[in-house]
């Protein structure tokens, strides 16, 4: 029943934080061409203390592309589904970039750090492709320089109710207090530090305020160990993938190669509102706009597998996990994208990718070659509390 | 030192016999590897199941894995509280966190399960 085998992983990458994880209990797997935590303590356990309290992640493995000069404005938002041209310094935005068809090649994060100062931050498992694309879509524009920083730079997010409270407390922004309390969700400000600069981002992967905090190789070590003796009394502890993963999905966040795909436009993966077609361009606007004026073929929905108790009550339901097979009656309709039981919420749930055209009340998913009925819920499942005062949502 | 009134099997699951039937369970070592469990599907009483048959599922946010029987006969209980609060089988493997019963068909099949000494030794205690 268990699975025993180790696999040869001496080929994956490291992090800067790679010996602490091992040293400190972590469950190391393969993810993206690095070995990564995956849990600690346990996935419920950690999920539960970044809702609670605050969590500390290594997302080193990111990819981080500097792209300075005058040309990179506009370059960069011929290739964004979202607008980026006239973003103020400071400002971070979510967007996809895509294929000429349409096809979502990678959901990504642009900063504006200056002027001429952007960053694009990228998935792991995406960042040849993007690096790649980059590289030759910037291949002779004049005032635009790349330099993929990745591999010098380690990435730390700290979410959760008392994150502000904890990132405050660091030694290298106890000059920066005001910046950091004037930092707006999805805003960002370079720090300059002896090693080179650390960029401080009010963004996060989790739907709990935090941040994510960029800095050099050699920083990362210090840092880390740092935030968690600060944190002691805030109940800090590292979170492994296995939570990360059930985090995004509560408020729904999209994961590539999951909700998003090559194969499947922005629109219908349900991130619409990251692509603004009106008045610009970018790879991939045509398709999108005659998509967009047809109405899309698919659509992603939320799902709860139900399995109600002869009392009324709901009891535990299976999971429906990526690629099981949806039906409309019985016709096959699309398939999971991801499904797990929330725990937050303690239900079976589920994002589909399935055929816009089915009445709801027809779906049914498919698990271990049985049907189970299903309601469509609508997403976010757990609303996002990054905006205002997060214990005030509760 | 795995509990020694009861035999074992190399699925990680734990066999006590009680006259003629048998109680299944996963081990504490099953429960810790699995990590917290969510949902199980256990067989229905009445159902015949042979040794070593996969007669249900145990899941875990990352994973499903297969039940099997470790004995042949008819499965006679079922352990309805755990169908509820699937977190029992972590908190309690041993006791509270059993799974089904089997009345069991052919005794020598329990001479063929693993002692607590050789369970202990397959996982390295």
């Amino acid at each position: 029943m268990i699975d025993d085998t180790k696999t040869d992983d001496t080929q994956l990458r490291t992090t800067p934080l790679t010996a602490w994880h091992r040293d400190h209990g972590a469950r190391m797997v393969p993810f993206a061409g690095f070995e990564m935590p995956v849990q600690y303590r346990g996935v419920l356990a950690e999920h539960a203390a970044v809702r609670e309290r605050v969590g500390l992640f290594d997302i080193t493995h990111m990819g981080e592309i500097l792209a300075s000069g005058p040309g990179v404005e506009a370059w960069l938002d011929g290739l964004c589904t979202n607008r980026v041209s006239g973003l103020p310094d400071g400002k971070v935005v979510y967007t996809a970039m895509c294929r000429p068809d349409g096809g979502v090649l990678d959901d990504m994060l642009i900063y504006r750090l200056g002027r001429e100062d952007w960053m694009i931050v990228c998935n792991a498992s995406n960042h040849d492709k993007i690096a790649a694309w980059v590289a030759g879509r910037a291949a002779g524009v004049a005032g635009v320089a790349l330099d993929d920083a990745s591999d010098r730079t380690a990435m730390i997010a700290v979410q959760g109710p008392e994150a502000a409270a904890l990132t405050g407390r660091l030694a290298a922004l106890r000059g920066s207090a005001d910046a950091l309390d004037a930092l707006e969700f999805y805003t960002a400000f370079a720090l300059p530090r002896p090693g080179g600069r650390w960029i401080v981002s009010r963004t996060g992967y989790t739907g709990e305020r935090g941040y994510e905090l960029y800095v050099p190789n050699a920083d990362a070590l210090p840092l880390w160990e740092e935030l968690l003796a600060l944190g002691g009394d805030l109940g800090v502890e590292p979170i492994g993938l296995a939570a990360r993963d059930t985090l995004r999905f509560e408020p729904a966040y999209c994961l590539y190669g999951h909700e998003l795909s090559e194969d499947w436009t922005p629109l219908e993966a349900g991130i619409g509102w990251a692509v603004r077609l009106k008045d610009r361009d970018f790879v991939g606007r045509e398709a999108l706009q005659r998509q967009k004026d047809a109405g899309p073929p698919r659509r992603l929905v939320g799902l709860e597998v139900a399995a109600p108790g002869a009392d009324g009550r709901d009891r535990p339901a299976p999971i429906a996990r990526q690629g099981a097979p949806v039906f409309c009656g019985d016709e096959p309709a699309g398939s999971v994208t991801s499904g797990t039981k929330s725990p937050t919420l303690g239900r079976s749930l589920a994002l589909a990718l399935i055929d816009a055209g089915c009445d709801p009340a027809r779906l049914t998913v498919e698990i271990r070659d049985r049907r189970h009925p299903v309601r469509v819920v609508s997403y976010p499942f757990l609303a996002a509390r990054v905006k205002g005062d997060p214990r005030a949502a509760r | 030192m795995v509990a020694s009134d009861r035999k074992y099997t190399k699925d990680h699951e734990w066999v006590l016999a009680e006259g003629e039937s048998a109680t299944v369970g996963v081990t504490e070592y099953a429960a810790h590897e699995l990590g917290d469990v969510v949902f199980l599907e256990l067989p229905e009483v009445g159902t015949v199941v042979a040794q070593g048959e996969a007669v249900g599922t145990i899941e875990t946010v990352k994973s499903v894995e297969d039940l099997f029987s470790p004995v042949g006969g008819e499965v006679i209980a079922v352990n309805e509280a755990v169908l509820d609060a699937p977190e029992t089988v972590n908190q309690d493997p041993l006791e509270a966190g059993w799974l089904f019963k089997v009345r069991i068909e052919d005794r020598s099949e329990m001479d063929e399960l693993l002692s607590a000494d050789d369970y202990d030794a397959l996982i390295g205690g």
